[in-house]
């Protein structure tokens, strides 16, 4: 029911504040969505949407720290050099 | 898909497997609170690959689940009657009432569609001035804030023949309960991220530091739920209880401030009836007086119901955590995703559903 599904913003459609849209891809299938929870979506944003809505828009800097982050711990596992 | 397959890496997955292992010291109980993260769990196995010290227990998180019998009988009623568009989320047709469901009104004559979003309910008033559409509303703080803006949008627009049936809950007061109950065994929990994305965290540091228990906001995919883990089993060994943020790729400590703002405009926070579980103080939204146009139970006249739930259903021990789905007597045998009794075998994302789905014959 919570399912949220992050898709790149395309282009940004109309200017009423409650009905700013815009064009969303999600692996290839393209679905409007709403833009009023994140007027500051420009495109080539990472969205994360719920219900036609977008809810939040990916911190890029944040994920990269994160996985960078991951991936680390991923190579020393393997290497078997962590602890 | 960028920010989805880096997040389901084996080679990650399992390197964080280790790591919660050589970690953990003794047994720790966690719970992921939301349905969707049990899916996730349940899918990927990811209970059969942690150390055994690690028990996982599913919280009541799934919104479609904890809908009560009288709501649903409320809906069946309503797209009962003549001149009546009811739609809803594709998930709440199946989903029995004390009588009948809403798929089965439907092969009975009633005009009942499935919405993809609640703006289609919308769009579906506004092209049929002579009908009532009603929007059969159910969700957590994620969904809420769609629902709030399709009802703000009918009232500015004016559109008088659009209502709204709402059962709408919220996670914390449901995260309090399990944790003042006497006999709860949950150390930690992992907090729905995309609740969070809306709501912020505060309301969680004020549990973490009341109950002295970890909290990590957790994402959906499976390297987020065993990092999640690892931060939590993290936090046990050192004794510490806070909460710390593993999705902060989506969200940040206040969330998302314009969806809040819609939020308090539109609802405001009531006592709730959990399906399951029972009612739970401050656990729900209601529309305001404000929007009493746009509300079906006013429009309708509705009277509350009261429906007694199947007595051998022991959903409300699974979804506090203290019994499994394997423990009830009726689990796969006289309650299945095709005849549930109760409430955690109704939806994909119910913990009954999902053990029947991944761990039937274990
Ligand atoms: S298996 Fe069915 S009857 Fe048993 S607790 Fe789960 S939902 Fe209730």
């Amino acid at each position: 029911m919570c399912l949220a599904v992050p898709g790149r913003v395309l282009n940004v459609v109309g200017d009423d504040p409650a009905f700013r849209s815009a064009n969303v891809d999600f692996c290839g299938v393209r679905k409007n969505v709403n833009l009023v929870y994140t007027p500051e979506a420009v495109a080539g944003d990472f969205v994360l949407v719920h219900v036609g809505f977008a809810i939040s828009r990916i911190d890029k800097e944040e994920a990269a720290r994160t996985f960078q982050y991951l991936q680390q711990i991923g190579a020393l596992e393997e290497e078997g050099l962590a602890r | 898909m960028k920010y989805i397959d880096e997040y389901r890496d084996p080679q990650i997955a399992y390197a964080l497997v280790d790591r919660i292992a050589r970690l953990v010291t003794k047994p720790r109980v966690l719970m992921e609170v939301c349905g969707g993260q049990t899916h996730t769990l349940m899918r990927y196995g990811i209970g059969d690959l942690l150390p055994k010290e690690v028990e996982l227990v599913h919280g009541p998180g799934c919104p479609v689940c904890v809908t009560p019998l009288e709501i649903l009988d409320q809906a069946v009623l309503i797209a009962g009657l003549p001149n009546v568009i009811l739609t809803s989320y594709g998930d709440m047709l199946r989903v029995p009432g004390s009588q009948s469901d809403l798929f089965a009104a439907r092969a009975n004559g009633a005009n009942v569609r499935i919405v993809y979003s609640p703006m289609d309910a919308l769009k579906i008033a506004r092209d049929n001035p002579r009908r009532q559409v009603v929007f059969f509303a159910v969700g957590f703080e994620t969904t809420a804030p769609a629902n709030a803006m399709a009802v703000w949008q009918a009232k500015r627009e004016g559109l008088s023949n659009f209502s709204m049936l709402a059962s709408h809950v919220l996670v914390p007061p449901a995260m309090r309960m399990i944790l003042e109950s006497p006999v709860s065994r949950v150390q930690g929990f992992i907090a729905p991220g995309h609740v969070c994305t809306i709501m912020g965290f505060r309301e969680y540091e004020v549990l973490a530091s009341e109950f002295h228990v970890p909290i990590v906001v957790g994402g959906f995919e499976p390297v987020d739920l065993l990092e999640a883990i690892l931060l939590l089993v993290a936090q046990l060994e050192e004794g510490r209880s806070v909460v710390e943020n593993q999705y902060s790729r989506y969200l940040d400590r206040e969330g998302n401030r314009a969806a809040q703002h819609m939020l308090r405009d539109v609802f405001r926070v009531a006592d709730r009836k959990w399906r399951g579980i029972g009612e739970i103080p401050n656990s729900g939204l209601e529309l305001r007086e404000e929007y009493a146009a746009h509300n079906a139970e006013r429009v309708f006249g509705l009277t509350p119901l009261s429906v007694q739930e199947p007595r051998e259903c022991i959903s409300a021990l699974v979804l506090q955590g203290l019994q499994k789905p394997v423990d009830c007597p009726a689990f796969g045998k006289r309650c299945t995703p095709m005849t549930p009794l109760g409430a955690p075998m109704v939806s994909s994302e119910g913990a009954c559903a999902a053990w029947h789905q991944y761990k039937r014959y274990v």
